[in-house]
């Protein structure tokens, strides 16, 4: 095919455990320079487990296969070290830390690049300027936290960003809101060939779709990858036939 | 001062202290007075504090004492072992004076003295009393305002010392006071004792805050004894930090709400080495309608023990009180013991307390690192939120340098 960008991420036979548990069972996904790609599966399948992974939480244990970012294989490096690379995420539920404020989380992520934009024009763009001096996701109601997230990856400006639920919990008009942060993140005005964004988004409802363009989808279900195509007919699918008709047409 | 009805002599001072000599404290454990030194060799006053050894003046500014541009302190005093060496005031409606030299000076003082600490509370009482080598006086007239902070400095110099301090600071009606107390002593390692007792009486319409940084070496014991009386519509803030070395630390200061809607703020941050021992509370009894008291206490242990008490109890309508206990274990070792206790005496109270006591929570480490934080970057921003407490009612100047103080010792935590 052509227009497409070299390789940002592959994974190749991924196999992870959790607290002695096997929850992946050989996951295998390529991302490209510039592409979205988007992540579907039920309640407990292992969406979250695949992104904390590729993030580098050394709760999750990579047992077989490989991350290859930007041709290295990263099993192994500590999260700061893979966030420095060039990997974000937005948490689906990120833990308060008091005395911690959002400004100084935003701060850390700028890190000691040179500031393109201040924290507070930043803060104003995600809806947040209230929240700066405020402990970090304390008493910040669902679609807070959400802008919240998006506000630290925006002052992070990953390659990839990995997004769980960005759009879990969030209104209808907050949701636009999100949207327009997440193609300021993906650089989805640019065009392709100029894009060097890529993302991976974790969604159930798919209501994301309706604001972001995205590649490919992916089911995942018990830890395995059962389908992959394009993401707005494999979210027809799923809600006129459930996830089960997506583990038939298991490639 | 109404709720001063016999006014004691001195004499029977003596007496309830000879009684209370042998009384153990109930916190904390027992020290052996009589091994230490009695008394110390007068020191010369000195009219110019930047004249002081350059380490003596270091040790000062760690815990908050200006000795050398001083514009920014309403006045100062200081003394070093049992002599007061610098007293000064630059505002005619605050005082700021030895004890002894108010005493000389007001002969109604005797009436404040022990009536907000109970001369017989322990035998460390009844030394301060038996042994009493001096002390400050802080008297704010009534209506008056410091603009900047009155800095007190107790600095133990001698080796082996037990040095006897008896604080009497009085807010008269609608005045208000900032003071920043500093305590240290030499940086040598020598063994030595400060006892110190203080007796804080806020009238009616008064605020006083009180910030203390202590900063002690491994081989000091440390016994404050500290009682204040806060009359209706008062306000006291006492601000405590110890993050430095000691060997033991015991202390309970007890607070009275005693006139309507009096409030009392106590803010503790303290780290406990290895080798520190430190039994830290803090009391208040709510007697009056309306009186509303908050007490937070942040803990850190790297090694060392600390108990952390809190107790409200409310005996008044519609009073309120809130206790926060929160600590922290850096490391392996050390141990924490949170012991809030709350008591109410009739309905229409409303008296809560929450405490915690863990290890830094890995996710909160990860989440940190996932924005480019190093691990050991991520757990010193988060030690640092956890000792940052937004202290309410009090100046801006004085929030910044009780920031400082803290962030300055954090470096040794980690
Ligand atoms: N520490 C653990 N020990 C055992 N099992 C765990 C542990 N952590 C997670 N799991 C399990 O791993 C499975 C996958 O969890 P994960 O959070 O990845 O699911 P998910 O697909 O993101 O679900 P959701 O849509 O509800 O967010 C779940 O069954 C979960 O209970
Ligand atoms: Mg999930």
């Amino acid at each position: 095919m052509s227009g497409i960008k070299e390789n940002l991420m592959e994974i190749r036979g991924l196999v992870v455990a959790v607290g002695g548990k096997e929850i992946l069972h050989g996951v295998n996904l390529n991302i490209h320079v510039g592409e979205t790609h988007v992540l579907f599966g039920p309640n407990g399948s292992g969406k979250s487990t695949l992104l904390m992974t590729m993030m580098g939480s050394p709760r999750y244990h990579v047992t077989r296969g490989s991350i290859i970012f930007k041709g290295k294989d990263i099993v192994g490096l500590p999260i700061d070290e893979r966030a420095r690379m060039g990997i974000g995420m937005s948490v689906q539920r990120p833990p308060v830390v008091r005395g911690v404020k959002t400004r100084d989380m935003v701060a850390a992520c700028v890190g000691s690049r040179q500031p393109e934009e201040s924290v507070e024009s930043m803060a104003a763009r995600a809806d947040m300027s209230d929240f700066l001096d405020r402990d970090i996701n304390y008493g910040f109601s669902g679609g807070e936290v959400k802008r919240s997230e998006l506000l630290q990856l925006l002052a992070q400006r990953p390659d990839l960003a990995l997004l769980d639920e960005p759009e879990s919990g969030v209104d209808l008009v907050n949701i636009a809101l999100i949207g327009k942060l997440i193609n300021d993140l993906l650089q989805k005005d640019h065009y392709l060939r100029d894009r060097n964004r890529s993302g991976l988004i974790i969604t159930h409802t798919g209501h994301i779709l309706e604001y972001v363009s995205a590649r490919t989808g992916y089911v995942l279900m018990d830890g395995v990858v059962v389908c992959e195509g394009d993401p707005k007919e494999i979210l027809e699918t799923i809600k006129k036939k459930g996830y089960e008709e997506c583990r038939k047409c298991a490639i | 001062m109404p709720e001063m009805r016999d006014i004691k002599t001195s004499k029977e001072a003596v007496e309830k202290a000879k009684s209370a000599q042998a009384k153990q404290a109930r916190f904390g454990q027992d020290i052996a007075l009589d091994s230490y030194a009695q008394s110390a060799e007068s020191i010369d006053y000195q009219r110019d504090l930047s004249q002081l050894p350059q380490a003596t003046k270091e040790r000062m500014l760690e815990v908050g004492v200006v000795t050398d541009d001083k514009v920014e302190r309403s006045g100062t005093i200081v003394q070093m072992d049992s002599s007061v060496i610098h007293s000064l005031t630059k505002q005619d409606d605050v005082e700021v004076m030895s004890t002894n030299q108010a005493m000389e000076k007001h002969g109604w003082l005797a009436d404040y003295l022990w009536k907000a600490v109970s001369v017989d509370s322990d035998k460390y009482t009844a030394h301060v009393e038996l042994h009493h080598s001096n002390g400050y006086f802080i008297r704010s007239l009534t209506g008056s305002k410091s603009v900047y902070p009155i800095q007190a400095c107790l600095y133990l110099n001698k080796k082996n010392l037990a040095q006897t301090v008896h604080n009497i600071i009085i807010a008269e009606e609608n005045s208000e006071l900032h003071i920043i107390t500093g305590c240290t002593s030499g940086g040598k390692n020598e063994p030595g004792l400060h006892l110190g007792v203080s007796e804080f009486y806020v009238k009616k319409g008064a605020k006083v805050s009180f910030t203390m940084i202590h900063n002690w070496d491994p081989q000091i014991a440390v016994r404050p004894r500290t009682g204040i009386i806060v009359e209706e519509g008062g306000v006291f803030i006492s601000n405590y930090v110890i993050m430095k070395p000691v060997q033991s630390l015991q202390t309970n200061p007890v607070a009275r709400c005693v006139g309507e809607n009096a409030v009392v703020r106590f803010n503790s941050i303290l780290v406990a080495q290895p080798g520190s021992s430190m039994d830290v509370g803090s009391q208040v009894i709510l007697d009056a309608k309306g009186a509303r008291t908050e007490i937070i206490s942040r803990t850190i242990t790297t090694g060392g023990t600390i108990t952390a008490r809190g107790y409200i109890e409310g005996n008044a309508p519609e009073v309120k009180g809130h206790l926060e206990c929160r600590g922290l274990i850096l490391g392996e070792k050390g141990i924490i013991h949170a012991i809030p206790e709350l008591k109410g005496q009739i309905a229409g109270i409303d008296l809560s307390h929450e405490a915690a006591i863990g290890k830094i929570a890995e996710e909160e480490v990860e989440y940190l690192m996932m924005r480019g934080l190093t691990r050991d970057a991520a757990t010193a921003t988060i030690v640092r939120g956890f000792l940052r407490v937004d202290i309410e009612g009090l100046p801006d100047q004085l929030n910044q340098e009780l920031r400082h103080a803290v962030e300055a010792s954090e470096k040794d935590l980690m």
